[in-house]
């Protein structure tokens, strides 16, 4: 016998002969309780005493009513854009402006709520969120037009978006939509009552958002698993090659895709300008449109998935805020924790398709 | 408008476009050797702020560049480790790197934000700096702008006409077939990775150290997806690629000096303007398919497998 | 040439090797002897190529060992391959588009020679064994024929004792297969040792001394081929007699397929451009498309399937209507059914389960309806094909890429079958699938046709056009010859048109 080479490392992958099934739904939870151990070992070591890091990040915002409330209120946007952005990522269609999506959205709500139906004694409302879904998909529908016609990488394009749309918000409240009795601050003013979102029930601000994110995850499942629609964008994504082959509409995928990913974005933003935040300001969201898509992806691009991502990702972002106030850390602590849980997820992945073996 | 002020615009154009020059230099590197890494944004912040960091500790801006490159050497190796050994997809995890970038400069830079530093100096050229024009236009940079310009040279060079080149473009065009032949394409992409990071990083450092000479968080703004769309407008090749940020580092300062140009149009939108001219440019260069299949390395984005 | 006691340049004892589920090789002996023409005979996923990898160093055995010139070695790279004196010419050459021959061939040597003497060398190596090369010329572009030269100067380049060539043959016209075997000839008798994978029994028996014959990984006998007939090298490959072909001669029907004066130009850099392409297929007949493919075979499956949408909308008729500007779900609407070359990826979704497959093309029988998926249906559609065509796979919820290549294949034909074409486009119908898959799907074409279907195949494998065809045409630079019975016309000839010597005449 010959000597065989050696490996350097100790382990190695070898390849399964089938997905494992089993991965498939543990990755996600796997890459969570990873990602928590790390940052709390992290915590401890920058000198933070990481049980009671762990009870201000995770205990002590869910411990009321009023903090179950925030929970749900923070998961709504995350919920409708993510929703929003995993059929188009299943098609390979990569919408990452929904941040952009979400703003302009928000303008086109928050105009119509200042400008348009302030007069209006009911009916408001559902035009006001129309106007911030029809906002979001005509944001979308640049890349999706630049797509189709020209071959543009929509990455870049709903990219350099976002930036252009927080610009634009900023010279709005800066400049002609600025609330005249705002003392100079660059805010609109307060949306009318008729356009405000009301909370679901007293003690929490979470409001019907929340709800519409439930019934669009439902809506969302439905369309992947029953329609032609759905099924035609899954091929498109897994092999491009059999899409045409089977003559389906790679034009069609793309603008569907991003109208859907606009969309949703749209109405997540209208729905945090008539609903926690109640105006117009340049600062509208924490990062939203970028963390919905780790939540799409630690979700795995499916509804339920989604949907119990979100309340995780939210949990972060309370958990942030507390631990802000509470252990003075900084607030890009949850952008750093959210970074992590996405590099877990993308490795624990791997255990999908792989196997560990010792060499 | 007098010829001193159109020769400060052609200055501070050099100084706007030569972080876009390292970072656009190093992706085109990593994606000749076929690896698609879309987290130039978060390593480049990762550079700004340890080159801050360390420049305003030690007081040495050698020593901040250097660790700049090395932190972003570093972030690029976690992003080489998942794509290259792990298999993941090379978007997925690009796009969790510029967040987990942009995450982590923030938080460890925290106690940073603020904090002034010297920033640094143009070079003296003994006779040359002082010449009535050229004097400012061509010979006041400082040396990492004239570094940069070598670095151009040198990449060109190497792609073209060195064993070297020929064998990232061999790995860009089709690791299978560079694999078969006994080339190790994981080792050569993991180095263009590294490289690609590690310029990043320098980039990063250059905006924190000497074009805006302080730290805040997000202070990029968005000049690592620029230096990407570069690369494409470029055609992947290292003069066009200069040409290309010369270019932008025009349309960025431009902003600045727009009401001493008699425009008068709100500051927010001259802001857009990059941002506008990226896409402008994109849909220009994309829209032959020609010219994306005959310069795009083949393989860019495509995980390889080496087994079997 | 090859002495009972001269040490063989090559000896392998008893070399396995399994991947995750399948047993490549098996306890495999094998001896090469100096100047020996050494063939490796064995059909489709026997086990040819995994060896020759291991030969090559591109992966290691799990088992035995080898040794070269009489010593033991380990192969652990192909750079160590090369050193040792072994060179490979690869079926799926081993060449980079958008670098020139030099550089090609600069890449695959391990020392560094300057440009200029390499140019010189090639020059040298390329007069000298009738292999004319440009060192300057970029890779695309070039036909198969000139970038198999460029992999084979490659090898001798470097002075090799042992030449692996991997099925080098399946891209070559009859008169440059003649010409490959007056090169390797010249070499065997200048001492060098060749190991000659293929699976074509004719040119096995025309060309080498000696032939090793594997099955389902193991080694089933040697043999000189020149002592056997076709018969009995089959019967060591495949373990019985070869069946052939029914094929009764048959009076065909209307008009069902019509390409008229198509022309279209290939948006791909690396493509072929279509020129003038006119062509009629009526129903039950099967009419032959032969050549190389990277002379157009791609770009007309496209501009028939829909794919590629033709500028004319008479371009392409089917059934009378006219189609050029209709989509590939438009033409399936109108009765085409199509099995692309390309099975996992493009044929089915890898990821996707068969009865998801069906989907793919099964709008037309109701598989989708009202814009809803009708899974109960496409269910029992899967199941129903995986039965008549003795799929062998774990049920119609197994994923397509679980399938081995024959039994894939087997999916892919039956599906389109059973979705009652009046047009049948083919496309390297038996490429990569093993004899008993091949055989199946070759009858179930001929079957096609005896119930009237129009049946168009395009192949690379001459003996099975020769087989199944009613009428054969040959595709070259994008050119199509005229359309002749099968009967009538001569291998040669058929070697002659694949250079594109033809005069272009309408059907």
């Amino acid at each position: 016998m010959w000597p065989f080479d050696r490996s350097p490392w100790p382990l190695r992958l070898e390849r399964r002969a089938k997905p494992s099934m089993a991965m498939r739904m543990a990755s996600s939870p796997l890459a969570a309780v990873a990602m928590v151990v790390t940052g709390f070992l992290t915590l401890s070591l920058l000198g933070t005493d990481p049980v009671a890091a762990f009870k201000v990040f995770f205990v002590e915002p869910l411990s009321s009513l009023y903090g179950l409330g925030e929970l749900l209120l923070k998961a709504t946007p995350l919920m409708l854009c993510a929703l929003g952005l995993a059929p188009g990522y299943r098609a390979n269609v990569w919408n990452i402006g929904a941040e952009g999506q979400f703003t302009i959205g928000a303008i086109t709500g928050g105009g119509a709520a200042l400008y348009w139906t302030p007069a209006m004694t009911h009916g408001a409302l559902p035009l006001i969120l129309l106007a911030g879904v029809l906002g979001g998909m005509a944001w979308a529908a640049i890349p999706a037009f630049l797509r189709s016609q020209f071959r543009t990488s929509e990455i870049f394009v709903s990219l350099m978006l976002v930036y252009i749309a927080q610009l634009l918000l900023s010279y709005l409240v800066h400049g002609p939509w600025r609330d005249p009795a705002g003392q100079n601050f660059p805010q609109s003013p307060p949306l009318p009552d008729n356009a405000l979102l009301a909370p679901l029930f007293d003690g929490a601000r979470v409001n019907v958002g929340f709800l519409i994110a439930l019934a669009l995850a439902a809506l969302s499942w439905w369309f992947g698993h029953a329609t032609a629609a759905g099924y035609r964008m899954r091929v498109s994504g897994l092999a491009p090659a059999a899409a045409a082959y089977a003559g389906i509409s790679q034009r069609r995928n793309i603008w569907l895709a991003m109208l859907i990913g606009g969309g949703t974005a749209g109405l997540a933003g209208i729905c945090e300008v008539a609903g926690p935040i109640g105006m117009l300001q340049p600062s509208i969201s924490p990062g939203y449109g970028f963390a919905a898509i780790i939540v799409a992806f630690v979700g795995r691009l499916h509804p339920l998935g989604i949907v119990l991502a979100s309340l995780l990702m939210s949990a972060l972002y309370l958990g942030g805020e507390s631990a802000q106030v509470e252990l003075q850390l900084p607030s890009s602590v949850s952008g750093l924790f959210q970074g992590a849980l996405l590099f877990f997820l993308l490795a624990a992945e791997l255990l999908i398709h792989f196997r560990v073996r010792r060499t | 408008m007098s010829l001193a002020t159109w020769v400060a615009i052609a200055a501070s154009a050099v100084g706007a476009a030569t972080p876009l020059v390292y970072a656009a230099l190093g992706e085109l590197v990593t994606e000749r050797a076929g690896v698609l890494n879309l987290g130039v944004e978060g390593m480049m912040l990762v550079g700004a702020m340890s080159g801050f960091a360390v420049a305003v500790s030690t007081g040495s801006l050698l020593l901040g560049f250097l660790a700049a490159a090395a932190a972003g050497a570093l972030i690029a190796l976690l992003f080489a480790v998942l794509t290259l050994s792990l298999q993941t997809n090379q978007v997925a995890t690009g796009l969790a790197l510029t967040l987990f970038g942009v995450g982590l400069s923030a938080f460890a830079g925290r106690s940073f934000v603020g904090l002034p530093i010297a920033r640094l100096p143009p070079l003296h050229i003994a006779l040359l700096s002082e010449l009535p024009v050229l004097g400012p236009l061509l010979f006041h940079y400082d040396l990492m702008v004239y570094l940069s310009l070598a670095l151009c040279a040198l990449i060109a060079w190497l792609l073209k006409r060195t064993r070297a080149g020929l064998r990232l473009r061999a790995v860009g065009e089709a690791p299978e077939i560079a694999h078969a032949l006994g080339e190790p394409v994981t080792r050569i992409r993991y180095l263009a990775v590294l490289f690609g990071g590690a310029m990043s990083g320098i980039a990063g450092a250059y905006l924190s150290t000497a074009l805006t000479p302080m730290w805040v968080e997000g202070m990029s703004a968005g000049r690592g997806w620029i230096a990407l769309a570069l690369v494409v407008f470029g055609t992947w090749k290292p003069w066009r690629v200069l040409g290309g940020a010369y270019l932008f580092g025009t349309v960025t300062v431009l902003q600045l000096y727009a009401q001493g140009l008699g425009i008068h149009v709100p500051s927010e939108f001259l802001s857009m303007l990059p941002y506008l001219a990226t896409i402008v440019v994109l849909v220009v260069i994309c829209r032959d398919a020609r010219t994306i299949l005959l310069n795009q390395p083949a393989s860019l984005g495509r995980s390889f497998h080496p087994g079997y | 040439m090859t002495g009972v006691a001269e040490v063989p340049r090559l000896a392998l004892h008893g070399i396995s090797k399994r991947y995750a589920s399948v047993i490549a090789n098996q306890d495999i002996d094998l001896q090469v002897g100096t100047g020996e023409i050494h063939a490796l005979l064995g059909e489709n996923g026997a086990g040819k190529t995994t060896l020759m990898k291991i030969v090559y160093g591109v992966t290691q055995a799990d088992e035995g060992s080898i040794e070269w010139e009489g010593s033991t070695v380990a192969i652990r790279s192909p750079a160590q391959a090369r050193r040792l004196g072994i060179g490979m010419v690869f079926q799926h050459f081993a060449l980079f588009e958008t670098l020139t021959v030099a550089e090609n061939i600069a890449l695959a040597l391990d020392e560094r020679v300057s440009p200029s003497r390499l140019a010189a060398r090639i020059e040298e190596v390329s007069q000298r064994y009738g292999l004319p090369i440009d060192p300057q010329r970029l890779m695309h572009g070039m036909s198969v024929g000139e970038r198999q030269r460029v992999e084979i100067v490659r090898c001798l380049l470097q002075a090799p004792r042992l030449l692996i060539l991997d099925e080098p043959t399946s891209v070559l016209t009859p008169q440059a297969v003649q010409a490959l075997f007056r090169t390797l000839r010249r070499l065997a008798g200048e001492g060098l040792s060749i190991l000659y994978i293929s699976h074509k029994l004719d040119e096995i028996r025309e060309l080498c001394d000696v032939a090793t014959v594997l099955r389902n990984g193991r080694v089933t006998g040697t043999a000189i081929p020149r002592q056997e007939s076709n018969a009995s090298l089959a019967r060591l490959m495949v373990g019985s007699e070869l069946a052939q072909c029914r094929l009764q001669p048959r009076e065909p029907g209307v008009t069902q397929l019509e390409l008229i004066n198509l022309s279209l130009a290939t948006a791909d850099p690396f493509g072929t451009s279509l020129r003038h392409i006119n062509l009629r297929v009526r129903g039950g007949e099967i009419v032959g498309i032969a050549g190389v493919s990277g002379n157009g075979q791609k770009e007309l499956q496209a501009a028939i399937s829909g794919e590629s949408l033709c500028a004319a909308r008479g371009a392409v008729r089917l059934c009378g209507q006219q189609v050029g500007r209709l989509n590939p779900a438009a033409r399936r609407m109108l009765g085409l059914r199509f099995v692309p070359e390309e099975r996992l990826g493009r044929g089915a979704v890898p990821e996707m389960h068969l009865a998801d497959n069906c989907v793919l093309t099964g709008a037309a029988v109701g598989l989708v309806r009202h814009g809803l998926i009708q899974h109960r249906a496409a269910r029992a559609f899967a199941r129903d094909t995986i039965a008549q065509f003795a799929v062998k796979c774990d049920g119609e919820l197994a994923p397509a890429d679980s399938l081995s290549g024959g039994n894939l294949q087997k999916f892919i034909v039956g599906r389109e079958i059973r979705l009652a074409p009046k047009v049948m486009l083919v496309a390297q119908p038996t490429w990569g699938v093993d004899i008993g898959a091949s055989l199946l799907i070759r009858q179930a074409l001929i079957d096609l046709r005896d119930t009237g279907a129009a049946v168009l195949v395009i192949s690379e494998e001459l003996d099975e056009l020769f087989a199944i065809c009613d009428r054969l045409a040959v595709l070259a630079g994008g050119r199509l010859s005229a359309v002749v019975p099968a009967a009538d016309l001569p291998l040669e000839t058929v070697g002659v048109w694949m250079t594109g010597a033809f005069d272009h005449v309408a059907v």
